[in-house]
């Protein structure tokens, strides 16, 4: 996949791409790299999440030059923002509404890997690494969310880092170095601050590493088949570099809709009431990006034990959080739980099926979480919550072995003209 | 299926997601309460922006009535040149209130009429005094009241407007209103309107309705000072890039012309 096509033209680009050929990496990244010409607007959410990322981190270090991260003071700086820095305003909704966006792309890019077969060999790696920043991300999102110091963001905290007690024998020892005290307090808030601002760096160093892995095997591509030939390729510049330009237009417009007129219809108003751990809000619900996790968090509520005895060996709460965790853990073994041969889903008649299950099963449990644990809601959680695991545990593997898929086309060029319909353009 | 037609299904599911994550949210709510009065209200829309004589006479009647027992910590005088009164009235108004400053060069704090700069003083000196004057209820501060409820406007409206006869399992020796917007129905706060309370300086007739909608106007504007600057620039940066896309559409397809034909 030589197809560096950089001529530095020049003294200056000359001499620099002997010493340093930073210049020679963009333009192999972003210029000459080879693409599947095939790919479809799924595959636009990739840069866009990158993109976020990076307005994140700019409105994220404006904010952090205005935001005192002391408890007395954290909720009055972030008014202060508010009200008297100049287009503070601006910076904070953006921010609070690109944690959002950051999740929409990127459960988007994921729900695409997942219906194409994107993790499947040879791209093991680059899924992993993709895991490893959804992550770093859930956990950059959750210290956010703690940062303005309102209700919310107290309990929200409270109850997430209270997981850890459910550790056997160190869990409280655990809990109380998490929050640096006996409570979620200054201490607590303070080295969430540490850690929001850190974390980001971190996922920028995954990122390079995920578009490094990318580079290595090139995109997958709808047809889940590998590239023939130059002939089923164009550079990423112009035809990618437009494809994303337009998609990052639609996208930034629809960003723009939140911040602009419903800044805060993906926040929860008792955010805007300052943390009183006094007063417990009568339901405490996470971002709606975590409410599936939350819902399988909560889905378990019946101990394991030896049967006839008192005996008990895991606890609800113990299991509780050892599903959450692996619902998401489980993502790192998929490469080889899906063992079967065929990438997209286009071309395995049951998988297909089965992607639309877990993705409803998903939106299911998102829903359960956002409901208060009454009624219905404990079994829909705890269905939706086996649902998900045997998809992966138990489905996924099955399907490998005795799913028939369709016929592969030869290569990606042959079914590109087929699709338009246009006949007399056949080489 | 053709790629085309399953790419408009699954933008119609995640459309219809979102939708019903949207209406999740509002149900949510509802919980144990009557669902607020659904009004309209002049910062609404895309092209909202506040009445400004509704925000003046808000700030009437959150002076007249509301502010014997709720703060309004976030609002500083100098704020109220933006409902449209000149810097002079806005000090004006500053010095009707006494306000505590110091320590002077004796050591002492001295008393003196309220500057631009300074805010909405507080009616009680901490929550205790506050708890201990209203029944041991805590009148929460206002700044932030219209954002920190769900549907804030209509909600504020709703409560103010909202009080009735308690129904008749209610315990007559309770020192609770009834409300049934609040949740769980019983208030600590008396029905704080009745007509003709305040005097609006333009002649308005103070029904509870029109004070409630006034106040409800200003409480609106102290939690989301900034709604018209956002309002208006929402607008051209919508305008922008809706043109934007359009063009980045047609140089896109442009641009892929020749392959696709290949």
């Amino acid at each position: 996949m030589s197809t560096d096509t950089y001529n530095p033209k020049g003294k200056f680009f000359r001499w620099m791409d002997d010493r340093l050929p930073i210049i020679r990496l963009m333009h192999g990244t972003f210029v000459s790299y080879p693409t599947p010409k095939n790919l479809n607007y799924w595959w636009n959410f990739g840069s866009l999440a990158g993109i976020v990322l990076m307005i994140m981190m700019i409105t994220g270090i404006v904010l952090a030059m205005h935001y005192n991260s002391s408890a007395d003071a954290a909720f009055d700086s972030v008014e202060h923002i508010m009200r008297d820095v100049n287009y503070g305003w601006l910076i904070r909704y953006v921010h609070a509404n690109g944690g959002s966006m950051f999740f929409i792309a990127v459960y988007i890019h994921m729900f695409r890997g997942l219906y194409y077969g994107s993790y499947k060999a040879p791209r093991e790696m680059l899924w992993i690494l993709g895991v490893v920043i959804f992550l770093l991300m859930m956990m950059t999102a959750f210290m956010g969310y703690v940062l303005p110091w309102g209700q919310m963001s107290f309990w929200g905290a409270t109850v997430i880092t209270n997981l850890f007690s459910a550790i056997p024998l160190v869990g409280d020892a655990i809990v109380s170095w998490l929050w640096g005290g006996f409570a979620v307090s200054d201490p607590t808030l303070n080295r969430f601050y540490s850690l929001h601002y850190l974390l980001p760096f971190v996922i920028i160093g995954v990122v390079i590493l995920h578009i490094w892995a990318l580079h290595i095997q090139g995109s997958n591509n709808p047809l889940g088949i590998d590239v023939k030939g130059p002939q089923d390729q164009v550079n990423f510049h112009p035809y990618y570099i437009m494809k994303d330009s337009f998609g990052l237009a639609a996208f930034i417009f629809v960003f723009a809709v939140f911040v602009f007129y419903f800044p805060n219809m993906l926040g929860h108003p008792d955010n805007y009431i300052p943390a009183n751990p006094l007063v417990t809000p009568e339901h405490i619900v996470p971002e709606w990006y975590f409410l599936p996790f939350y819902a399988i968090l909560r889905a378990i509520t019946f101990d394991i034990g030896i049967p006839g005895t008192d005996i008990v060996l895991l606890d609800a709460k113990l299991l509780g959080v050892i599903a959450m965790f692996a619902s998401i853990l489980v993502l790192f073994a998929l490469p080889w739980l899906d063992s079967s041969p065929v990438r997209s889903a286009r071309f395995r008649p049951i998988y297909k099926w089965a992607f639309w299950i877990f993705f409803l099963d998903c939106i299911m449990l998102g829903y359960v979480g956002s409901q208060k644990p009454e009624g219905i809601m404990p079994i829909l959680g705890l269905v939706g919550t086996v649902y998900y695991l045997a998809h992966f545990l138990i489905l996924l593997p099955w399907l490998s072995r005795f799913e028939k898929p369709l016929p592969l086309p030869e290569s990606i060029s042959n079914p590109v003209i087929k699709a338009t319909g246009e006949v007399g353009h056949e080489q | 299926m053709s790629n085309r037609m399953m790419s408009s299904k699954i933008t119609k599911t995640i459309i219809g997601v979102i939708f019903g994550m949207t209406i999740a949210a509002g149900v949510m709510a509802a919980g144990n309460q009557r669902h607020a009065k659904d009004m309209d209200w002049s910062f609404e829309g895309v092209f909202g922006q506040y009445d400004r004589a509704a925000l003046q006479r808000g700030l009437k009647v959150y002076q007249d009535v509301c502010a014997s027992c709720h703060s309004l910590k976030y609002i500083a005088f100098r704020n109220l040149v933006d409902i449209g009164f000149s810097a002079d009235e806005a000090l004006a108004i500053a010095a009707n209130y006494q306000v505590t400053d110091g320590p002077d060069q004796f050591g002492d704090m001295f008393i003196r009429d309220g500057r631009l700069s300074d805010y909405f003083p507080l009616p009680f000196a901490n929550e205790k005094a506050a708890r201990f004057a209203n029944n041991g209820a805590l009148p929460p501060d206002l700044s932030l009241l219209a954002k920190a409820r769900a549907n804030g406007a209509d909600y504020i409206y709703s409560v103010l407007t909202g009080y009735e006869d308690p129904p008749a399992d209610w315990d007559p020796n309770s020192l609770m209103s009834y409300n049934p917007y609040f949740s769980g129905g019983a208030i600590a706060m008396m029905a704080p309107l009745f007509d003709g309370f305040v005097d609006y300086a333009d002649g308005t007739e103070a029904s509870v309705e029109q004070m409630a909608a006034d106040v409800t106007t200003f409480l609106y504007w102290a939690a989301e000072p900034k709604l018209e600057a956002r309002h208006k620039m929402g607008f051209k940066v919508l305008g922008f890039m809706l043109v934007l896309t359009i063009v980045l559409y047609f140089a896109n397809r442009k641009t892929w012309t020749e392959v696709n034909k290949k």
